[in-house]
């Protein structure tokens, strides 16, 4: 018992080396290939459907319930630069395992996190969602881009980028095993970025 | 050849005697769009400005842009590997030779009309020559550089100022701090590698007032804190060294002439290998690299622990570098009311192999360490600064007060070098270095760009 809360990784980060590394960044190499596309109609939709959710709690500010869409072991990675390098060797504007993510939405709920006082006023729109095959049956990528619309103490801003979901398919639904967010300006020197993405 | 560049237009007189005061700066200084524009030439145009590290441009033919205030400079190893700040202005008609942010190049190719220029500066070709009158190997048509760069151990600087003393002059006392800081890595060695970018609507200068401010802390990261411990029975994680009495703790502010000055935190932490491991935040993939070396390296696990944590110091070189932490942190003036600033991570690169297979965990662990202030701590101090900007819209609440600890000298002791060290909270460097900006604000430097290649 002591063993397995020990590496709780709401805990705890055991998850997290090498091999998660290099099968993160293998895993976001190559991977939105036309012949990997999945045209069945029905597992988009349910794809569409859940980023569409995802945006919305996000909006909402239903973080906890945000969190929820995360598998326990999972990645939440916004790379610094175009060609995403490996977060082993490089900084990224954010790179979270669960216990990060975790303590991202535990600040934002101190009151005290100032970048974000007032919260910013979000709406999110989710287009352009692909899906792809991955040589695990139970595992898709979903592409998608985005557009958020933020309003930060009285100044209404734009984001925009791509993500990329590494979703795990479980009974009926999708849980996040890791979040890629592109940002088109991810390699510029961007103001308050304490917005979650 | 070097030319003194004179103002053409008359420029607003201001009183500097007027505007900074011992105990507080007029708010002014942060909103005129005309007192800007002068330190655009009386400070960045007068002292050592930091503009990349020499990991940037590791190989002859590398570049990368910066900026000298607001000019847009590459800076260069050239094919000679001599290193140069080049105006990345054309000659011709102004237009930047370079557009990408870094690369090698040998030469550079204006796209406008095709002027070329070495990697020198020199101009090497004009389209159709013969549709001029002038001699195109006399220098002033080549590309106008910065004359003196230098680098201190892979930290490059440039002034423009002919008047300026030398850059190791110019550092004076804050290179022990700046020594102390390379000499923790292996070799003495460290490298780029990307960074968290930043901007904030404000003037820069609100950033360098922060920089050795350990008044803030508590307030200012208030929620950070709270996250870093928030699996503690009391706290002990990060920066809780400045809570309840910080003026009695072992924290130490240093004040440097020039401007310069460094916020002590080390004595804060136990002298023993694995202290400063044991007190950073929880960081992604900490559990498991952490295990992996104390296994695999049983005596020198804490050292290397320690060599991927944050190390507690601010070293702050007017105007625009920033040493915190591991971080290279650089500011960059865009507006008055419009400030960049980049915090460069940095990777142990271990030139003699001391670390052997710990390097990669060491840089793991260290790209995550580094990512946390500038993602949960600097966006809260930023929102501030903007604060600070909107607040001084007040036009005649005209004052800015920074005058903690003035009138009470049992305080502060003197150093060898002109050194003030004073308590941690205190506001005694921003005193300091205001004096330096007046009189640098009163004195036209002399700013002496050349076009001379040799």
């Amino acid at each position: 018992m002591g063993a397995v809360a020990e590496r709780d990784p709401s805990t705890s980060s055991w998850y997290v080396g090498d091999t998660f590394y290099r099968d993160l960044v293998e895993a976001f190499t190559d991977w939105d290939r036309d012949d990997l596309a999945i045209s069945d109609p029905d597992r988009r939709d349910a794809a569409r459907a859940f980023l569409e959710r995802e945006a919305r709690l996000l909006d909402r500010g239903r973080l906890d319930d945000w969190l929820a869409l995360f598998a326990p072991e999972c990645a939440y990675w916004i790379p610094g630069t175009l060609g995403r390098g490996d977060p082993r060797r490089e900084i990224t504007v954010a790179f979270h395992d669960r216990r990060q993510l975790e303590d991202r939405v535990y600040r934002l709920g101190t009151g005290y996190a100032w970048s974000q006082s007032p919260e910013s006023r979000t709406v999110r729109s989710v287009s352009n969602v692909e899906l792809f095959a991955t040589g695990d049956a139970g595992i898709v990528m979903a592409r998608s881009n985005f557009h958020i619309a933020e309003l930060l103490d009285g100044d209404l801003r734009h984001w925009a980028g791509w993500a990329g979901h590494r979703l795990a398919a479980t009974g009926g639904g999708f849980s996040i095993l890791a979040k890629q967010v592109n940002l088109i300006d991810c390699d510029r020197n961007l103001r308050n970025p304490s917005l979650t993405f | 050849m070097t030319t003194q560049q004179k103002p053409i237009l008359p420029e607003r007189v201001f009183d500097f005697d007027a505007l900074v005061h011992e105990d507080r700066v007029h708010r002014s200084l942060y909103t005129d769009p005309a007192i800007f524009d002068l330190e655009m030439t009386r400070i960045f145009g007068a002292v050592w400005v930091y503009l990349a590290h020499e990991s940037q441009v590791p190989q002859p033919n590398d570049f990368v842009r910066a900026r000298l205030g607001r000019r847009p400079l590459i800076v260069v190893r050239d094919s000679n590997g001599v290193l140069r700040a080049l105006y990345n202005r054309c000659t011709h008609r102004g237009a930047t030779v370079c557009r990408q942010d870094r690369g090698s190049a040998k030469a550079f190719q204006c796209p406008y009309h095709g002027w070329t220029y070495l990697n020198t500066g020199k101009l090497s070709g004009v389209p159709w020559p013969e549709g001029y009158s002038c001699d195109f190997s006399r220098p002033e048509f080549n590309l106008m550089q910065v004359s003196r760069v230098e680098s201190y151990r892979g930290l490059i600087f440039a002034t423009l100022n002919a008047d300026a003393p030398g850059l190791i002059d110019y550092l004076g006392p804050v290179r022990r701090p700046l020594d102390e800081w390379l000499d923790r890595h292996p070799g003495g060695a460290l490298e780029v590698r990307e960074a968290n970018r930043l901007k904030f609507n404000g003037n820069w200068k609100l950033l360098y007032d922060n920089s050795a401010d350990g008044y803030h802390v508590v307030f200012s990261h208030r929620s950070l804190l709270m996250m870093e411990n928030r699996f503690q029975e009391g706290d002990g994680k990060g920066m809780s060294y400045y809570k309840d009495s910080p003026d009695t703790g072992p924290v130490k502010l240093y004040s440097f002439p020039n401007a310069h000055h460094f916020k002590d935190k080390r004595d804060a932490i136990p002298k023993r290998p694995g202290a400063l491991w044991a007190i950073e935040g929880l960081h992604p993939g900490m559990e498991h690299y952490e295990a992996a070396l104390r296994r695999n390296f049983p005596d020198r696990a804490d050292a290397f622990l320690d060599l991927a944590s944050s190390e507690p110091v601010n070293i702050n070189v007017f105007p625009n570098l920033h040493i915190l932490g591991n971080h290279i942190q650089v500011s960059e003036p865009l507006s008055v009311t419009e400030t960049a600033t980049t915090w460069y991570g940095t990777a142990v690169v271990d030139p003699d192999g001391e670390l052997g297979d710990a390097l990669g965990p060491v840089n793991a662990l260290r790209m995550r360490t580094q990512e946390q202030f500038p993602t949960f701590g600097e966006v809260d101090d930023l929102a501030n600064f903007e604060q600070i900007q909107a607040g001084l819209a007040a036009e005649e609440d005209a004052w800015i007060y920074m005058h903690r600890g003035l009138g009470l000298p049992e305080r502060y002791s003197e150093a060898e070098g002109g050194t003030t060290i004073g308590p941690a909270t205190d506001e005694v460097f921003m005193r300091d270095y205001m004096r330096v900006y007046r009189r640098l604000m009163q004195t036209e430097p002399n700013i002496a760009p050349t076009r001379d290649v040799s």
